[in-house]
């Protein structure tokens, strides 16, 4: 080997080597990102999912709050506020008469309802002293979480040195218990982080889905078949294609104040609905799925086209027979990738009113909604301390449902692909 | 008596001509090949036989087609009653990504040949059997077509086009992709179908026109410079470019 080629060799060796490295760096990097958005994630979300509860023996003695005779179920829950009430001051005689706020708030404002159902459910109950387990206030939570300090000065802490007191004496008793925080996925929002639950939000989003897909799906794999099987190859498609690609990349914010304009203002649909919601996203995802669909039945060999034409089929039967059910597998996957970019929108969403406090589960598709990602937005900018972790928390499911959605459509594309 | 002539037929690419003139005549039951280098048209003479040019963008086809002294190339023959009556056999073997007997069965189906599942049960071992590949499939005829060997999938395709029940059958270089046991076994077949159909074949090579064919017409930068019986084309060529060609000097 000449010197000349052997110098060259070794340039040649260390600029791949170099190469290897950028990559492997931007690579590490990435990763490191991902590792600590996770993290925190986790360390943060995880608290989210536990509530703590506080049990206290309260005397179901109902004479003494509600008219004689009076039926349970036609009183106002908050009327049974005043047992737990009556339960804290004999655990604690030594509170104040003043101390009654500071006191009664460390129980979630639900203690109420809770009791009320105790009642209906068992009215054997009634006169008898039974030990109930009631959703701590955030405040209290927090402080068995270790996420407010009894080092923290007085003045700045939530809690003052009196509840901190209440509740180290409640813990010594055994009186607090830590479950799996079934409100999250059984309640609508709430202002009290307690009892504020993604329940709500999660409905909100499939309804929107519901109707994203239903609206999108015909129209944007019709147009690609048109397109691509019937529409003659000239200007005029070109014009539509490099249209169908520009509209994939208008911001999405974009959409929303299209969905608000043709929707809300010229068609008189409801604000804040999901069939709002799911129209505007459709708008948005329509490109993605044309997009995908054209793909997927380019990728189809003509010389099947040809042998179902040799054989006699029509046009529509060439489509209907072959060429649509062999794209499906790449159909689906772009369209569940489509419908993982929808649920995670939130832009076009805050335009047409979907970012309202809605405290109901929606019950259809028309009722006030709103949809996973923008209650996280919501959540974040709450001042509360406890919606911290509830933020965390719903970003948790959210991110595992994309998950769950992407490997659905990798596992498709893996499983029905047609090789040629 | 002729089964198909052609009279005055032209070919168009957009503005680029791809045929001239093409004058022929094919008898019934018997074998015509066409020959001639790559380029030189006989692919796109054989397709425009049953319309197939029609789905080309920019592909016109002028002159008269006739075929049974029907024209075919008329705006007002119905392509798909054309396409049940003249099948095609591809150079690549092309079978459905469905069973084998969904494949033979397709075609029936959708002319709504088959009254019953029984009949079309029928037709379907008939047109296997009649492509000589009834035996190799009868046990696995819910396997899928693309898991046969290549030689096999090409049988499944003429089994494909027979269960249509056509009168003439284009084939388009259809041994090129395949081993020369399996191009043997297609030679014979399309020996046997002889008797019952009219076929036109393209074909590359010499030898397997020399050996299949009746009739051979013999292609040239989009024109036909001779045909006639393969007897005569191979054995006392008029013209010089085909000496040439058969002679193996170009092409």
């Amino acid at each position: 080997m000449s010197n000349e080629i052997s110098k060259h060799h070794k340039q040649r060796l260390r600029a791949e080597i170099r190469f290897k490295r950028y990559g492997m760096a931007a690579l590490g990097f990435s990763l490191a990102v991902l590792v600590f958005l996770m993290g925190s994630l986790f360390a943060n979300g995880l608290p989210g999912f536990i509530k703590t509860k506080i049990m206290l023996p309260i005397h179901f003695d109902v004479a003494a709050i509600i008219p004689e005779n009076a039926d349970i179920a036609s009183v106002p829950p908050s009327a049974f506020n005043k047992l737990m009430q009556q339960a804290l001051r004999r655990t604690f005689p030594d509170a104040q008469d003043s101390d009654g706020r500071a006191l009664y708030g460390l129980i979630s404002g639900g203690a109420g309802a809770e009791i009320k159902k105790i009642l209906l459910k068992n009215p054997g109950v009634l006169s008898t002293t039974q030990d109930v387990s009631f959703v701590a206030a955030s405040k209290a939570d927090l402080f068995f979480k270790g996420q407010i300090s009894e080092r923290t000065p007085e003045a700045d802490r939530k809690l003052s040195d009196k509840q901190v007191g209440w509740l180290k004496k409640l813990q010594a008793d055994g009186r607090i218990s830590k479950s799996f925080n079934t409100t999250l996925f059984s309640a609508g929002d709430s202002r009290t982080p307690e009892r504020a639950g993604f329940l709500g939000a999660m409905v909100g989003s499939a309804f929107t889905l519901i109707v994203c897909i239903l609206v999108v799906f015909p129209i944007g794999v019709a147009t690609a078949v048109y397109l691509e099987e019937f529409a003659r190859k000239g200007l005029f498609v070109d014009i539509i294609e490099v249209n169908i690609n520009n509209l994939a990349a208008v911001p999405s914010i974009v959409f929303g104040l299209l969905g608000l304009a043709v929707y809300i203002n010229v068609m008189g649909m409801p604000r804040s609905a999901s069939l709002v919601g799911g129209m505007t996203l459709a708008l948005m995802i329509l490109p993605v799925i044309i997009i995908a669909t054209r793909a997927a039945l380019k990728a189809i060999p003509d010389s099947i086209r040809d042998a179902a034409r040799a054989l006699g089929a029509s046009p529509l039967q060439v489509v209907w027979h072959h060429t649509l059910p062999l794209s499906m597998p790449g159909v689906m996957t772009g369209t569940i990738l489509g419908m993982a970019r929808a649920i995670g929108e939130t832009a076009p969403l805050l335009m047409i009113g979907m970012v309202a406090f809605v405290a109901d589960i929606p019950s259809g598709f028309t009722s006030p909604a709103t949809v996973m990602p923008v209650q996280i937005y919501l959540w974040a900018s709450s001042p509360e301390a406890g919606f911290a972790e509830k933020t965390a928390a719903a970003i948790l499911v959210l991110l595992t449902l994309l998950l769950a959605m992407n490997a659905l459509a990798i596992y498709l594309r893996k499983r029905l692909e047609v090789r040629w | 008596m002729s089964k198909i002539i052609t009279e005055n037929v032209e070919v168009f690419y957009g503005r680029k001509q791809a045929l001239f003139d093409v004058n022929i005549s094919m008898p019934a039951n018997s074998v015509t090949a066409l020959i001639g280098p790559s380029g030189c048209g006989k692919s796109t003479f054989l397709r425009c036989l049953n319309r197939m040019n029609d789905t080309i963008d920019g592909c016109r086809v002028e002159g008269r087609i006739m075929v049974d002294n029907r024209n075919i190339n008329s705006p007002e023959q119905d392509v798909v009653q054309l396409r049940s009556w003249i099948g095609m056999v591809f150079q690549k073997p092309n079978p459905f990504p469905k069973s084998i007997y969904d494949n033979v069965a397709y075609g029936p189906r959708i002319h709504g040949i088959a009254e019953s599942k029984n009949a079309l049960d029928v037709i379907v071992e008939k047109s296997l059997t009649n492509a000589g590949l009834w035996d190799e499939v009868k046990d696995r005829l819910s396997e899928t077509g693309t898991s046969l060997s290549g030689g096999q999938q090409q049988r499944l395709c003429i089994a494909r086009t027979l269960a249509v029940n056509p009168e003439v059958i284009l084939m388009d270089e259809p041994c090129s992709a395949l081993d020369p046991i399996a191009t043997a076994r297609i030679e014979e077949l399309i020996a046997d179908l002889r008797e019952y159909y009219t076929i036109v074949i393209v074909t590359h090579s010499m030898q397997q026109a020399a050996r299949v064919s009746q009739q051979t017409c013999f292609f040239h930068l989009g024109k036909v410079i001779e045909s006639g019986t393969t007897k005569q084309i191979f054995n006392s060529p008029v013209n010089k470019q085909t000496q040439d060609y058969i002679m193996g000097r170009y092409g």
